[in-house]
């Protein structure tokens, strides 16, 4: 018994939402995955090494599952990972070796590395092999130099404003979200006053008891301000998810997985299938952390997630390439 | 580009003519002439030095040197640079008088200034 706590994110001490030490615990399974459920409010996470643990109804497939990818960075070729290609394909057999098949995909951003029409090319033919639909939103990355227009012409023609939408699926309510979009010098991950709006009359029409997945590149918390890894106004955007009783905010960015519980909401980061970056504070910058050839494929990853219906909780598992 | 080339035609023999007549009078012409361009250094997500100061008509030229994309926009947007893939440069001449506050518009915790005076 004593073991299985060991791993479980624990209470708030702080009555921030952050469990500093099951945090960085849960951090440190960026490498080897990580299972995390919601059940009643409280998440618990499990390495995936340890999910017998969990016994049969968290392993259950439910109504709904999907899969998310983050930050392919497709053109990126410096030593942290020359073929980035090579791992999106990686991701891809990961998909579809899954025991449950997905039911779509969610890309959270950064698709290509310098918003060149070649490198949205290569990533659309990569993904084509999982036969899934896939829903995007934009990462600073795939904005560059004209404030995203070939972006919304590619993914986001039925979209809002700079790219924002929502769908349903089996009951659950899709946010995707778009923050990269005219930042302010010094500022973090703006989503702005138009965006919000849409966002606050989006979900009013909606019962409390929908589940709701909002899903945008930049974290919608506060992983790590001092290296821009936060939005400024994700507070706005969270009251207005408020009375719902199951909020999942899944995001990309920061190139590892990480997540905490804050009241309704589970944060939830996905790993890149491209290179990944350093842990918060861990080095001089957050520019691309080369590794070992042969440790590369185990710090990057995909993010299969599972909805079952009647449970307060989406099941988050993260899995490596490797 | 025009207009320098008229101006080095005109300095041209006047340099001649300073040389001929005293070595370190050419010696601080030269030195007058470099301080008209500057650069900055983008390593490690900041742009170094952070301020910069410069005398008006001075070029500055930013280059990045990390691995991932950046951008030098100003807060006025007095200029704008394309993005910057690893290497890659972008230079601006600071003709008026002033303090310019800058930033990465893709990685906004990236800021600096430049000052023209």
């Amino acid at each position: 018994m004593t073991e299985k706590v060991k791993d479980e994110i624990l209470h708030d001490h702080n009555h921030d939402g952050i469990d500093r030490r099951g945090f960085l615990k849960c951090m440190a399974w960026a490498g080897t995955g990580a299972l995390c459920v919601m059940q009643g409010g409280v998440l618990k996470s499990y390495s995936l090494s340890r999910l017998s643990d969990l016994g049969p109804s968290a392993a259950a497939p439910g109504e709904l599952s999907f899969v998310q990818i983050s930050d392919s960075h497709m053109g990126f070729n410096k030593p942290a990972n020359p073929d980035v290609a090579g791992t999106l394909k990686a991701a891809v057999e990961k998909i579809n070796a899954l025991s449950k098949a997905p039911e779509f995909l969610l890309h959270t951003g950064d698709i290509s590395h310098l918003s060149k029409p070649e490198e949205f090319d290569t990533v659309d033919q990569i993904l084509k092999g999982t036969g899934k639909e896939v829903f995007f939103v934009p990462g600073e990355h795939d904005v560059l130099n004209d404030d995203g227009a070939q972006f919304r012409e590619r993914y986001g023609k039925a979209a809002k404003g700079s790219g924002w939408y929502s769908f349903e699926k089996k009951g659950v309510h899709f946010i995707g979200l778009v923050n990269v979009m005219n930042l302010k010098a010094g500022g973090l991950g703006t989503l702005g006053h138009e965006q919000l709006e849409w966002l606050e009359d989006d979900v009013k029409h909606l019962k409390s008891s929908t589940p709701i997945v909002v899903f945008a590149h930049i974290p919608l918390w506060s992983v790590y301000p001092e290296w821009g890894w936060g939005t400024d106004d994700s507070a706005q955007a969270l009251a207005y998810l408020k009375k719902f009783g199951s909020v999942t905010v899944l995001n990309g960015h920061i190139h590892q997985t990480m997540q905490k519980v804050e009241g309704n909401v589970t944060f939830h980061t996905a790993a890149s299938t491209a290179f990944p970056q350093p842990q918060p504070g861990k080095a001089d910058s957050p520019g691309p952390m080369k590794v070992p050839a042969e440790q590369l494929r185990a710090i990057l990853g995909i993010t299969d997630v599972n909805y079952v219906r009647g449970q307060h909780a989406l099941a988050v598992v993260d899995s490596s390439l490797a | 580009m025009r207009k320098r080339v008229w101006i080095l035609g005109l300095l041209a023999p006047m340099i001649a003519a300073a040389l001929l007549l005293s070595g370190q009078r050419f010696t601080a012409r030269a030195e007058q002439a470099q301080t008209s361009s500057a650069e900055v250094k983008i390593d490690n997500f900041s742009f170094g030095p952070t301020t910069l100061t410069v005398a008006a008509g001075t070029t500055v030229t930013w280059t990045n040197r990390d691995d991932i994309p950046h951008t030098v926009v100003s807060d006025d947007k007095a200029f704008k640079s394309k993005v910057l893939d690893t290497d890659e440069k972008f230079s601006f001449t600071f003709t008026k008088l002033g303090t310019y506050g800058y930033f990465c518009s893709i990685h906004p915790k990236m800021t600096g200034k430049v000052v023209v005076q």
